[in-house]
């Protein structure tokens, strides 16, 4: 459990630390996923450059009717930050889901995200509210959807030398709703599966559903079959529970020591009713 | 001149915060990590990443060309180093042998291949990845019955079927017992594998000193003397040549009741590199070399009247050995045979116990050791009767409880149990969950579709080891109470507390009888150049059997005392009584206990016959086992989507003799508890068929947090053990042994109404659901 030998770089602004990761090196946030990798040697980077630390890579700001937050900012931070907790809810809900205070405390938004872990907490949300990623290399910045960024297992579009450098979430204040529910793998507190919902209603009708999910499959996915089912319908239980039920329909789902493929299919379905149900409730 | 003594109040029995405490939330504890020596050397060992495989070769040439490498030793070099011991002993047991190091073939997923020692520990893990082994990977076996089967790959390929032994025991006249039986219940039950997890892993450091051809060993360990004896065999050093130290034991749960291949390597390194060195192992080789614990598959039959009368239990028991014997493996399912009974009066009982070799880790003590497996068994089955025969759980085990005046007892499997009133636990048990109330409202949540459980286990357990004759190496134990010139008191004990607060309890003991306060006394273990030959720390012993050696030893200091206080008042002996730190004549002269001491010392006043001093050791050899029971009754309820379980209420109920601190008590019972639910709910120790560890990180080992807890309500009922002079029993065990059926039991009654009738541990949410599942299917197929 001792990491192979490695270099390391604490540079002092963003510009000098994109210019060493385009010479190869990794990026190292909270370290709350790379070093246990390291540990079990499963990844032997040779040069890390720490942008944890980095004051331009640490905020959360509102501007233009959407919340901006730098890569850098910790789980803790999402979870208690008054701004998000009073216009993106969704968001600081799912970060207090994530393992515990000690990982919240230093996990980062932007290691999560580069991450791609399959069962992270994350990309539920992010999906269910039309995040946008940001991407900065020393070449320049783009802006992706979660789809665009999320591509697979531990595989996103981000490229060699590249880092998530913001994410930007929308201000979700008044009508809308939201909810993330997540049934917890018992040894490693990630999600067996994940389902968030975002949803407004008018006249007893949907009006606007958003559905993300993770854990079910290789990769966390906006479950637009279930949003289709639910626009323009009634409000009613039924309903959830039918379009709840098409939420597994097309993926791959996974199998380990502790859910079967029919059982994470199953839980997939049940949580995303569930979702759905918290977040309606909270839909004014 | 008479003085006025003032009434102490006694401190057994108080609530008393542990003496050991401070030392540990400050962090300034000493653990063997903390072991720091001039020219230190670290060492790291390459482990087979095999199930089963032959090595055909092994080239250390890289290893040992890294820079800051000083040795790297593999199989071939500790021929001379003495194997492995496995302590316990049955008729016809086959004892692989089990070098310190494979030889030409691993057995097992950690099986220690190679040892590199190095400058720091960075670089000796560096040249653990250098080394280069031709493998030849060979078929594992790794579930036990499969390794029954025919054709089966022989682990050892010297015993092609498999088994290391089989034992028979039989009590009564089981055939009899079937013969008249009027409903035979059968089931085939599963202890999962489990796997220890102390907060502290294992580590050694050993120091050789070669001018005086003496070693001292730092090992993190429950059994300080019996690993030093060990040690010194398997080394060639003379016993009294070794120094064993147990630093800080951060944990151990039977997992260090044991001595790995890693003490004696570390010894051996010590002395060919003449330094000291020391490994720590991973939480990775914890998971994958430390022992596991259970790892059962019953098959149970049990006898009985339709009027709910036990005739007789019969076990076939398939015991996961892993690949090798450790310090007790082969024992500890015997243990289970013992308390297969429980608590009831049936008289007839037939055990065939068949010790199988698996590519695995050996399994040996883990917390209960034999008698959670037992008690699950006994527990469970109990349930499936009374079910079958449509009776209340409660009302059958009143029916076939041993009565309050049949003690002592002679239990179907031999055992003589000391004394319990098992009718009043569970009375008061009842009671205070309220019974009758629950099972009203579980009727009502019945009606609402709801899966509401209410599981009762009634445990007993045998502790306080023990009889030497029971005992693969004694089971007596020892104290030395030394009070110094100034009355202070040092109290030395052969256990090996590590977590249990004896340090707290024993002062506890020690002030009272010696009437002075707590904080004047001290309790040191651990140290073989300090305390005098101990057993140590196992099957809830320390009270029970190390405390008995104290009191007495205790009333030695007690009766030497009120010699020369007599003397020192000019009276009699016999004349005097010692009270309240007190030696006082019948005029109402007295002296204090540390004035005593001060003369003791001083040697000019002494009593004839008697000498200076004040120093007593004892050892005592306990005549019987205690016997600890109780009463655990879950409340629990099953979500009907998920299957996830909630435990509404946990109540125990336990009976574990008299009490010296209600704190640790309560601590012990806790952590039992946390335990045993982890075993019930969701640990699961994991091969798969090529014999990869695959639970063997915290990310899919999945040990029971805090947050999954349920509150506790405990309670007692108190019957002292006859067997030591304190009349205790210990509670080291009883919350692990109490809860796992008390929990199946509950999850199983939740889902009686869909024609479930067992479910095998780990209860996971998926295993319910899918049981779930089919039972609905069964139902709509109905
Ligand atoms: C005990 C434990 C429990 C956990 N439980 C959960 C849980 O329940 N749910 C959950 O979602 N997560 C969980 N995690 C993971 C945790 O959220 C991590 O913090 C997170 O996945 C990674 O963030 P980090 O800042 O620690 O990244 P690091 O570990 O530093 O990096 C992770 C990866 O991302 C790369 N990287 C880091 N930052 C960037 C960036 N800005 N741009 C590009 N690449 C980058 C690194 O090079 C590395 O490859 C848990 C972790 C632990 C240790």
């Amino acid at each position: 459990m001792i990491a192979n030998s490695f270099e390391y770089s604490a540079p002092g602004s963003l510009k000098e630390a994109l210019a060493l990761l385009a010479e190869g090196a990794k990026p190292l946030a909270g370290g709350m996923s790379l070093i246990p990798m390291m540990k079990l040697r499963l990844a032997n980077p040779e040069h890390l450059v720490d942008i944890g630390r980095l004051p331009e890579l640490n905020y959360i700001r509102e501007e233009g009717g959407a919340i901006h937050i730098g890569a850098g900012v910790t789980h803790f931070e999402v979870e208690s930050s008054p701004l998000l907790l009073g216009k993106c809810p969704l968001l600081a809900e799912t970060a207090a889901y994530i393992g515990d205070i000690q990982v919240r405390n230093r996990g980062t938004l932007g290691g999560s995200v580069a991450h791609a872990d399959p069962s992270a907490d994350y990309p539920a949300a992010l999906h269910a509210l039309d995040a946008k990623i940001v991407l900065t290399s020393s070449e320049g910045t783009r802006t992706l959807s979660t789809e665009e960024f999320f591509l697979d297992t531990f595989t996103t579009a981000l490229d060699p030398g590249e880092i998530v450098s913001e994410v930007i979430v929308p201000v979700d204040a008044g009508l809308t709703g939201t909810s993330y529910q997540k049934f917890l793998q018992p040894a490693s507190g990630f999600a067996i599966v994940g389902a968030a919902a975002r949803v407004r209603q008018e006249g007893g009708k949907f009006t606007m559903v958003r559905v993300g999910v993770t854990g079910l499959s290789g990769n966390g996915y906006r479950a637009r079959n279930v949003e289709d089912a639910l626009v323009g319908q009634d409000v009613t239980d039924a309903n959830i529970k039918a379009a709840a039920a098409l939420v597994a329909d097309g993926q791959d789902a996974s199998s380990d020591l502790h859910a079967t493929a029919e059982y994470r299919a199953h839980l997939a379905g049940a949580y995303t009713a569930r979702a759905l149900r918290a977040a309606l409730s909270r839909s004014a | 001149m008479t003085t006025t003594v003032t009434k102490l109040e006694k401190l057994v029995g108080k609530r008393i915060k542990r003496k050991e405490d401070p030392r540990l939330i400050t962090g300034t504890a000493t653990y063997v990590e903390d072991v720091k020596l001039p020219e230190l050397l670290h060492a790291a060992i390459l482990r087979s990443p095999h199930g089963a495989a032959n090595i055909k070769s092994i080239d250390i040439s890289k290893a040992a060309a890294l820079p800051g490498v000083v040795a790297v030793y593999t199989g071939a070099d500790i021929l001379g180093v003495g194997s492995v011991v496995c302590a316990a002993d049955l008729p016809g047991l086959r004892k692989p042998v089990h070098h310190i190091l494979a030889q030409d073939r691993t057995y097992f997923v950690g099986h220690a291949v190679a040892v590199v020692v190095a400058k720091d520990r960075y670089v000796a893990a560096d040249g653990v990845d250098l080394i280069e082994v031709d493998w030849q990977p060979t078929q594992a076996v790794t579930d036990p019955e499969k390794a029954l089967a025919a054709g089966a790959p022989a682990v050892h390929p010297e015993w092609p079927d498999n088994t290391a032994f089989i034992h028979n025991q039989e009590g009564g006249d089981m055939a009899q017992a079937f013969a008249d039986a009027e409903v035979v219940v059968k089931q085939r039950i599963v202890s999962q594998r489990l796997i220890p997890n102390p907060m502290e892993t294992r580590g050694v450091v050993a120091d050789w000193k070669q001018a005086d051809k003496a070693m001292t060993i730092w090992t993190s360990t429950q059994i300080p003397h019996l690993a030093r004896s060990i040690l010194a065999g398997q080394l060639g050093l003379d016993e009294n040549r070794v120094r064993l130290i147990a630093p800080e034991v951060g944990g151990g749960f039977g997992s260090k009741l044991n001595v790995y291949p890693e003490e004696a390597l570390m010894g051996f390194v010590s002395m060919k590199l003449q330094k000291p060195v020391k490994w720590i192992e991973s939480r990775r080789e914890n998971f994958q070399t430390t022992i596991h614990g259970r790892g059962h598959v019953d098959y149970l039959e049990i006898a009985a009247k339709r009027d709910g009368t036990i005739l007789g239990l019969k076990l076939k028991l398939i015991q996961d050995l892993g690949a090798y014997h450790q310090l007790l493996t082969p024992a500890i399912p015997t243990l289970s045979v013992l308390m297969m009974p429980g608590l009831y009066k049936f008289r007839n009982i037939s055990a065939q116990v068949i010790g199988v070799f698996t590519n695995a880790v050996p399994t040996d003590a883990y917390r209960g050791a034999g008698r959670p497996e037992a008690t699950h068994g006994i527990e469970r089955m109990v349930d499936m009767l009374a079910a079958e025969i449509g009776m209340d759980p409660a009302e059958i085990r009143y029916k076939n409880f041993a009565g309050k005046d049949d003690f002592p007892f002679l239990t179907a499997a031999g055992l003589t149990y000391d004394s319990g009133d098992y009718a009043a636990t569970l009375d008061k048990a009842l009671e205070m969950i309220d019974y009758k109330g629950l099972r009203e409202q579980q009727v009502q949540a019945r009606a609402e579709g709801k899966l509401m459980g209410i599981g009762i286990s009634t445990y007993g357990e045998l502790c306080g080891f023990g009889p030497s004759p029971a005992t693969p190496a004694g089971g007596w134990e020892s104290a030395t109470v030394k009070v110094e010139p100034s009355g202070k008191v040092t109290v030395m004990t052969g256990c090996s507390p590590h977590g249990q607060g004896q340090e707290t309890s024993f002062a506890q003991i020690a002030a009272d009888e010696l009437g002075v306060p707590l904080d004047d006394v001290i309790v040191l273990h651990g140290d073989t150049s300090i305390v005098q030959y101990g057993i140590g720390t196992f099957g809830s012993r320390n009270t029970a059997v190390g405390g008995a050696a104290l009191f007495y030893a205790l009333q030695d200091i007690r009766e030497k005392a009120k010699r020369f206080g007599a003397k020192m008042l000019g009276v009699e002996d016999g004349e005097v009584v010692l009270a309240d730190g007190h030696c006082t004549d019948s005029n109402g002269n007295s002296v204090t206990f540390q004035q005593i001491a001060g003369a003791a010392y001083r040697g000019i006043v002494i009593p004839t016959g008697s000498e200076p001093g004040l120093v007593a050791t004892r050892f005592w050899e306990p005549s019987n086992f205690a016997y600890p029971y109780g009463a655990h009754i879950i409340v629990s309820e099953v979500d009907k989507e998920t299957g996830q379980i909630e435990i509404k209420r946990y109540l125990a109920v336990d009976d574990i003799g008299n009490i010296i601190n209600p704190l640790l008590v309560d601590g012990q019972l806790h952590g039992g508890v946390a335990q045993g639910l982890g075993q019930a709910l969701w640990e699961h120790g994991v091969y798969d068929d090529d014999g990869q560890l695959v639970s063997g990180t915290f990310m899919d080992y999945a040990m029971p947090r805090a947050r999954m807890m349920p509150w506790i309500e405990s309670a007692h009922t108190i019957t002292p053990s006859p067997v030591n002079p304190l009349g205790a029993k210990g509670v080291g065990e009883a919350g692990t042994i109490g809860s796992t059926p008390a929990m199946v039991n509950s999850v199983v009654d939740a889902l009686a109404p869909l024609g479930v009738r067992h479910i095998d541990m780990p209860m996971t949410a998926g295993k319910i659901w899918k049981l779930m599942q089919d039972s609905s299917i069964q139902e709509k197929k109905a």
